[in-house]
């Protein structure tokens, strides 16, 4: 039998070596004959051992990592392919404790199989949803969906299944689906390794959107900065077309989905879904009003659904287990997991899915092994630039949309950003305002100027001018911007800047909260 | 910004019969569904602040000054995005709001200069009024934060500044660009902060501006700004009054300062512009007080003398002395007049009645000879009354229009923009043009069809779209059935099917691919409402009225009659052509296209005017140059146009004019025709008297005087004492009762009186006790005459040829900067745009001649010869060359020939066969013509 060893495709692995790794391993495969079969996987979701090579044992996939291409003649040596002993040898994979303690539904399959191979997907569970979703009345896809629960996790929330039964209610000649792949969140990167390691997925969640509401065209709006996505999704959509999972009439059910890729912009406001569409019919990302819904009038003035990369890719698994199955994870309105993913000053950066209801302390802590400089946790800003830092104190907040809320975060795409204790939050909150100055698209007033005066506001604030006033004039002017601003990006902007300021006011030169700096780091 | 005072309901007006109730702090309020709270409010006349929306634009959502409360609904929606719904609560002011809108008003005037003592906008700027609106007391941010008021000011358009410093990024230009005027000129450049307005790549001259005023007339601020109110500030009165250019006929509003014309702003409640202009109407109008004005009556005995300015007594007096001692001499039939289609009809109507019942014969025609007359004669034969059968509001309803022979966007750009809209909105577009103009592909817009055929062979492609309709069983036969004579249709029917009518036959002719005209005819045939709209490319022909009444044959043959969406339409070039045609100004009709040989009706206006009335119809301008050479015409009256440079073969129309004894000019500049005359009558512009115009779609619209005649009488009165001098008394104090005279005696005028006018703003006529109100639709039940009558339109190829000496064919046009001779246009800042006429030409036929963009180039005819400078372009047809006619040094028309349409001999400017040679100077007769035009400028009177 000829031996399989794995190494991720994932950019994230490619950026530390992963290319090099894998002909590193062809090249001494070549000079000592071997036979080898090579797998470009995508990403375990494990970035601090990127590389991450494995191979296949009769006992399962053993892992290696971090592996540089110098490693390979040694990994040879000690017989890796066999899965011998090595110091970089991690174990059988699937028992190592990151993984093995989370609950990967829409990542199932992600790091396991070959992306682009049509083979893998179908043996490790692939199209069996858009099969059922087939067999079944599109109203009562549009049920199931609705009955798992599953909500938008772009950050909105909103019901999936809802937005979905708007759009079959809406009569038209053309109808649209549209996978929101403008991942601009800093700190996140979990579209990004659905679209690099599973896009069959992907198609599969859209072909059963667009089944469910009557669409045959749909569109991938993937974010400029992901070229290796846009390549896997192009690859993909072919595969999926050539083997008839789209086309004129998807697996011979008469009905029609044609998928197309479209770059994004380079604009972080395209992410927001109306700017989407301007972008996406040739115009310049601006904010629509709504009403009117997408879902009514979206894409080139037709009913959309629009959904991001997650959920999405969410919905196979949901009409292939049911949606009890799906529902059955989670907390309160909260149904189903979601991927966080840990970014920032973190030992174990990476993808963790899991069910809602996890707390900040859980993830930060338990999967990432605290700060990467091995200093206190200062505070953390969950669900992208326009999420709240949140003190430590809050860090026992179960992870629902709900009950994050309630207590002054946002769980949004489920971004986690961490810092430790050298941090000047003073700083951050003019960077919320810096970004949103960078970002705006212009558009509605708030954003626009408002953005560039809470920069101004907060260096004066900073150099203690006129501090009285200016703490006043700063929270008027978020008080506008939240209330005031025609979409998301200036809506939430202050959500950083205020929490900055009540949860660290010491940074700005005023008295800090009490109880003081004892709480100030945990662990 | 907008006229001072207008309604602005924030966002469009909709159109539902479905009514939604709702509540607008506490005051129950009904619209129309999809109307937004903001309209809501203000048709309740609640003001809730706004700075990004108004009423001619969709509502946008960027100010954030409109946000309101709604009962049940989380936040603070804005009022201009936000849908109607039955039972919703809406409150409108409250303190969380006041607050809200002074925070975004504090962050606007943080990037603002405060210089509105001296802005050109104060006293009518909504950036000022709104911070007023909100109760803007500070601004706490300071004056050192980023801004933008160190930008530099564009100040390249003759017309208006773009002042970016002012500018709050509301879009609302970029906006009325689109939305308005479909140029799609300015763009939104930058993101955040640096969001600013750009036009195209440079400046706004150098961009696709077409300086229509739109975003200028958008503009809440000072940042789009008119020249003229920089230079002479707000005005303190406006006046309701018609533009007069082109025959769209847009309502606007004068601003004045006293006398003064500050601004001419598009009138948001006119009928046919509903608030839009052009560059003609809207910024062209200082003609009317430039130095060329004349403004004292001259006489002279022989165009070699020099001009003497005399009294207006005694100028009419030798006026009507020199006619009476012509027709003396050589019979009453030796003298006659021209109406002008510049004229309002009450001016028109006294000059044909001058003719009829003071000279006592039929010499009058009217500058349409030369434009229209087929139409007249073509509609008036097969529907039974020659106008066009719409208003411009049906076009919203076309699923399909054609265009054919018209050029839209240069002459009648209003309209073209409404048409553009609909087009926009997936109405399809067919054009019938030997050049491919702008509208057959432009900003959003792209022809289905461009069938782009050679000069002269209309005749040939309809019939053979027509034949495509036929042949395949397209037609509504039901409709023709019930509405058109049967056995006149049968003949045509055996004549349009027959084989030489197909596209295939006809290809050979017309150039265009017969698979290209039948998949056209297949478009067209088959949509619910197909509308078709033609101009002079129609009209100027050999073929002239056999192409209307081929048009008219089509739109019956497939039931295009008689609903708004569809319809006849012919675009009129000047502003009042349907006006002076309907007031009788052709030579065998009296006022409402009655024969002069009927008897009863000689005898209705013979009684009326009490004179006797000459049953034979006169002579047609050409018959007038024609019979002026042989010796037997021997004075005219000429009213308001420029035969000189306007009528084909400008050689055989000065020797006319030399030939004539009394020539009587009436006009606002020396023109072409005046250097010619013997006596000079200073004319009144329209911002100089009372009166009315009726436009294309037959809307008769008021004129209203703003100021004083220059030379002290309106045009009118000059008529009027002429006739009471001639001996023919007249008595009329003011226009409207000219007006009664004319409804008196016309059926199609009976109901129309200025009081009604002034009520309903204007009105379409048929105006009578059928259509109280007007006609915008005709032909709805049935047509005028009865039963649509089908005529044969069998194509017979011009006489105008091409052979070895002549391979080329001329064809003649206007652009959109310059109107007609350019009298008007060339005397304001729109010679920027277009200072001289070109010649375009294809760039194969340029290069086998060695011709490079630039060169001069000698354009000879069988007519004659002239020199203009080479333009390459892609636009024209190889073989075919074309000119506009706007500067009479170009001599367009020493080239272009008598030949003339069989019916009206309205000329065939159209096509003339031509060379093209590179030459290094102008031709004979241009010098001739410099030398000329010097020797009579040192005629005229020093002081003026």
């Amino acid at each position: 039998m000829t031996a399989r060893i794995y190494v991720p495709r994932d950019s994230a692995a490619v950026s530390v070596g992963a290319d090099e790794v894998a002909e590193a391993v062809a090249q001494v495969a070549r000079q000592r004959r071997l036979e080898l079969q090579i797998v470009r996987n995508g990403s375990r979701g494990m970035f601090w051992l990127e590389p991450l090579v494995e191979v296949a044992t009769p006992a399962g996939r053993v892992a290696y990592g971090p592996v540089t291409a110098g490693d390979v003649p040694g990994l040879f040596d000690a017989g890796f392919v066999e899965g011998a002993a090595h110091p970089l040898r991690l174990g059988p994979t699937e028992d190592i404790p990151y993984l093995k303690n989370q609950e990967r539904l829409t990542f199932a399959r992600v790091g396991i199989t070959d992306p682009l191979s049509l083979a893998d997907y179908e043996q490790h569970g692939g199209w069996r949803g858009l099969r059922a979703a087939i067999a079944m009345q599109d109203r009562d896809i549009v049920e199931q969906v609705t009955a798992s629960g599953l909500r938008g996790r772009g950050g909105a929330a909103f019901p999936a299944g809802i937005k979905w039964r708007t759009v079959l209610g809406a009569a038209a000649d053309q109808k649209y689906v549209v996978c929101n792949a403008d991942e601009g969140d800093s700190g996140t990167f979990s579209d990004r390794m659905i679209m690099e390691g599973d896009p069959f997925v992907l198609i599969e969640g859209m072909a059963i959107a667009a089944i469910a509401v009557g669409a045959t065209l749909g569109y991938i709006y993937v974010r400029s900065e992901y070229p290796d996505a846009e390549h896997t999704l192009r690859a993909a959509i072919a595969a999926a077309r050539q083997a008839g999972f789209l086309g004129p009439s998807v697996l011979g059910s008469g009905k029609a989905f044609e998928l197309d890729v479209r770059r994004g912009a380079g604009a972080y406001i395209c992410g927001e879904e109306t700017a989407m569409l301007d972008s996406l019919e040739g115009k310049r990302g601006m904010v629509r009003p709504k009403p009117p819904l997408p879902a009514i009038a979206g894409l080139f003035g037709k009913p959309t659904v629009i959904n991001n990369v997650i959920t999405l890719a969410s919905v196979p698994i949901i009409l292939d287990r049911g949606a009890r199955f799906y529902a059955d994870y989670g907390m309160g309105r909260s149904r189903g997991t979601l991927p966080f993913q840990l970014a920032g000053n973190i030992k174990h950066g990476g993808l963790v899915e899991k069910a809602f209801g996890i707390t900040l302390r859980e993830l930060i802590h338990d999967f990432g092994g605290g700060t990467a400089t091995g200093r206190p946790v200062r505070t953390a800003q969950v669900g992208g630039p326009l999420g709240q830092y949140l003190p430590v104190a809050k860090f026992d907040t179960p992870l629902d949309y709900e009950a994050f809320a309630a207590a002054g975060g946002m769980v949004g795409h489920g971004g986690v950003v961490v810092f430790d204790d050298t941090v000047d939050m003073a700083q951050m909150a003019r960077y919320a305002m810096e970004f949103c100055a960078i970002e705006s698209c212009g558009k509605c007033t708030p954003c626009r100027i408002g953005s560039v005066r809470g920069v101004e506001v907060i260096d004066k604030l900073r150099h203690g001018e006129r501090r009285a006033q200016n703490l006043v004039l700063l929270r008027d002017l978020c008080d506008t911007m939240t209330n005031a601003s025609l979409c998301a990006m200036g809506g939430l902007t202050p959500g950083p800047v205020i929490s900055a300021l009540d949860h660290f006011p010491e940074d700005f030169g005023l008295p800090p909260v009490s109880p003081p700096a004892a709480s100030k780091a945990s662990r | 910004m907008y006229s001072v005072k207008e309604f602005d309901g924030g966002t469009p007006l909709r159109v539902s019969e479905q009514l939604v109730t709702l509540e607008i702090d506490g005051a129950p309020v009904t619209v129309p569904a999809g109307s937004s709270v903001m309209r809501a409010a203000a048709e309740a006349g609640v003001r809730v602040p706004k700075l990004c929306a108004t009423d001619t634009l969709e509502a946008f959502g960027s100010c954030r000054l409109c946000l309101v409360e709604i009962e049940g609904r989380r936040g603070y929606p804005a009022s201009c995005t936000t849908p109607v719904e039955p039972g919703m609560k809406v409150r409108t002011q409250s303190g969380k709001l006041a607050q809200l809108r002074r925070g975004s008003m504090e962050l606007y005037i943080s990037d603002h200069p405060l210089d509105c003592l001296t802005c050109p906008a104060n006293g009518n700027c909504e950036l000022q009024e709104m911070a007023g609106a909100v109760g803007l007391r500070e601004v706490r941010y300071g004056t050192q934060g980023k801004n933008h008021l160190a930008l530099a000011k564009d100040e390249s358009n003759p017309y208006f500044t773009f002042d970016p410093s002012k500018c709050i990024a509301c879009s609302r230009c970029v906006r009325a660009c689109e939305e308005v005027q479909g140029t799609f000129a300015l763009t939104l450049d930058g993101r955040g902060f640096d969001t600013q307005i750009a036009a195209g790549a440079g400046n706004f001259l150098e961009s696709e501006c077409v300086s229509c005023g739109a975003c200028v007339q958008a503009c809440p601020t000072a940042t789009l700004m008119e020249k003229s109110i920089t230079d002479k500030g707000q005005p303190d009165h406006t006046v309701v009054t018609t533009c007069a250019y082109c025959g769209v006929g847009c309502s606007f509003r004068a601003e004045m300062k006293g006398s003064e014309v500050v601004r001419m702003v598009p009138n948001k409640d006119g009928q046919a512009n509903h608030g839009h202009s052009c560059i003609k109407g809207r910024f062209a109008w200082g003609y009317a007080s430039h130095p060329d004005r004349i403004t004292k009556p001259m006489i002279r005995a022989s165009i070699d003398d020099p001009w003497r300015e005399v009294s207006w007594d005694e100028a009419i007096q030798y006026a009507a002395s020199e006619i009476r001692r012509i027709q003396a001499k050589y019979g009453r039939g030796s003298v006659g007049a021209i109406t002008s289609s510049r004229c309002s009809n009450e001016e028109t109507y006294l000059v044909q009645k001058l003719v009829r019942a003071g000279f006592g014969n039929n010499n009058v025609d009217t500058c349409a000879r030369v434009c229209h007359s087929p139409t007249g004669y073509g509609l008036k034969t097969t529907l039974g009354e020659s106008a066009g059968t719409q208003n411009f509001d049906s076009v919203d309803h076309a699923d399909v229009v054609v265009v054919i022979g018209a050029n839209p966007t240069d002459a009648h750009p209003v309209f073209a923009s409404r048409m553009k809209r609909r087009l926009r909105e997936g109405a399809k577009l067919i054009v019938f043009d030997p050049r491919a103009i702008d509208l057959a592909r432009t900003a959003h817009v792209e022809a289905t069809h461009l069938l782009q055929l050679r000069p002269g062979t209309n005749v040939a492609l309809i019939n053979s779209f027509t034949h495509t309709i036929v042949t395949e069983g397209l037609h509504k036969e039901d409709y023709i059935r019930a509405r058109c004579e049967h056995d006149a249709y049968d003949k045509w029917k055996a004549f349009i099917c027959d084989p030489r009518n197909s596209p295939e036959a006809m290809e050979e002719a017309t150039g265009v691919p017969a698979a290209k005209v039948r998949a056209a005819a297949r478009i067209y045939a088959s949509a619910p409402n197909a509308a078709i709209y033609y101009g002079l490319g129609v009209t100027e022909h050999s073929q002239g009225t056999t192409m209307v009444i081929a048009i008219a044959n089509l739109a019956m043959v497939t039931g295009n009659i008689g609903r708004p969406g569809v319809g006849v339409n012919p675009l009129r070039g000047q502003n009042n052509v349907q006006g002076s045609c309907d007031m009788g100004s052709f030579p065998h009709e009296f006022p409402g296209y009655r024969h002069v040989s009927d008897p009863a009706v000689r005898a209705l206006f013979s009684t009326h005017w009490g004179v006797p009335l000459e049953p034979e119809p006169g002579l047609r301008i050409p018959n007038m140059f024609d019979a002026a050479v042989d010796g037997s015409f021997r004075a005219l009256y000429v009213q308001g146009e420029d035969i000189a440079q306007s009528d084909p073969n400008t050689e055989h129309v000065t020797r006319a004019l030399r030939s004539m004894e009394c020539i009587i000019v009436q006009d606002l500049f020396i023109n072409e025709t005046a250097k010619f005359a013997h006596v000079f009558f200073p004319g009144s512009s329209f911002l100089e008297k009372d009166g009315t115009f009726t436009n294309a779609e037959r809307r008769i619209s008021r004129v209203r005087k703003v100021m004083p005649p220059l030379a002290g009488l309106a045009d009118w009165e000059v008529t009027v004492a002429l006739s009471n001098a001639l001996g023919y008394p007249m008595h009329y104090d003011h226009p409207s009762r000219i007006m009664d005279e004319i409804a008196k005696l016309t059926p199609t005028f009976t109901g129309v009186t200025y009081d009604k006018i002034d009520r309903l703003g204007s009105i379409q006529w048929p105006c009578n006790d059928k259509a109280p109100e007007g006609t915008p639709v005709m032909h709805v039940d049935e047509f005028v005459r009865g039963k649509g009558r089908f005529v044969l339109t069998e194509y017979m190829p011009t006489d105008e040829r091409t052979s070895r000496k002549y391979p080329l064919l001329l064809t003649t046009g206007r652009i959109l900067s310059q109107y007609n001779v350019g009298a008007q246009t060339r005397r304001t800042q729109n010679v920027v745009w277009h200072s001289e006429d070109r010649l375009d030409l294809h760039p194969h036929d340029a290069e086998n001649r060695g011709i490079v963009d630039g060169d001069w180039v000698a354009v000879r005819s069988r007519a004659g010869e002239t020199v203009l400078r080479a333009r390459l372009t892609e636009r024209m047809q190889p073989g075919v060359v074309y000119t506009t006619f706007h500067h009479p040094e170009s001599g367009a028309n020493v080239v272009t020939t008598e030949n003339s349409d069989w019916a009206t001999n309205c000329p065939e400017y159209k096509v003339t066969a031509v060379q093209l040679v590179k030459v290094a100077g102008p031709s004979e007769w241009q010098r001739q013509f410099g030398d000329f035009t010097a020797q009579q400028a040192d005629l005229l009177p020093k002081s003026t």
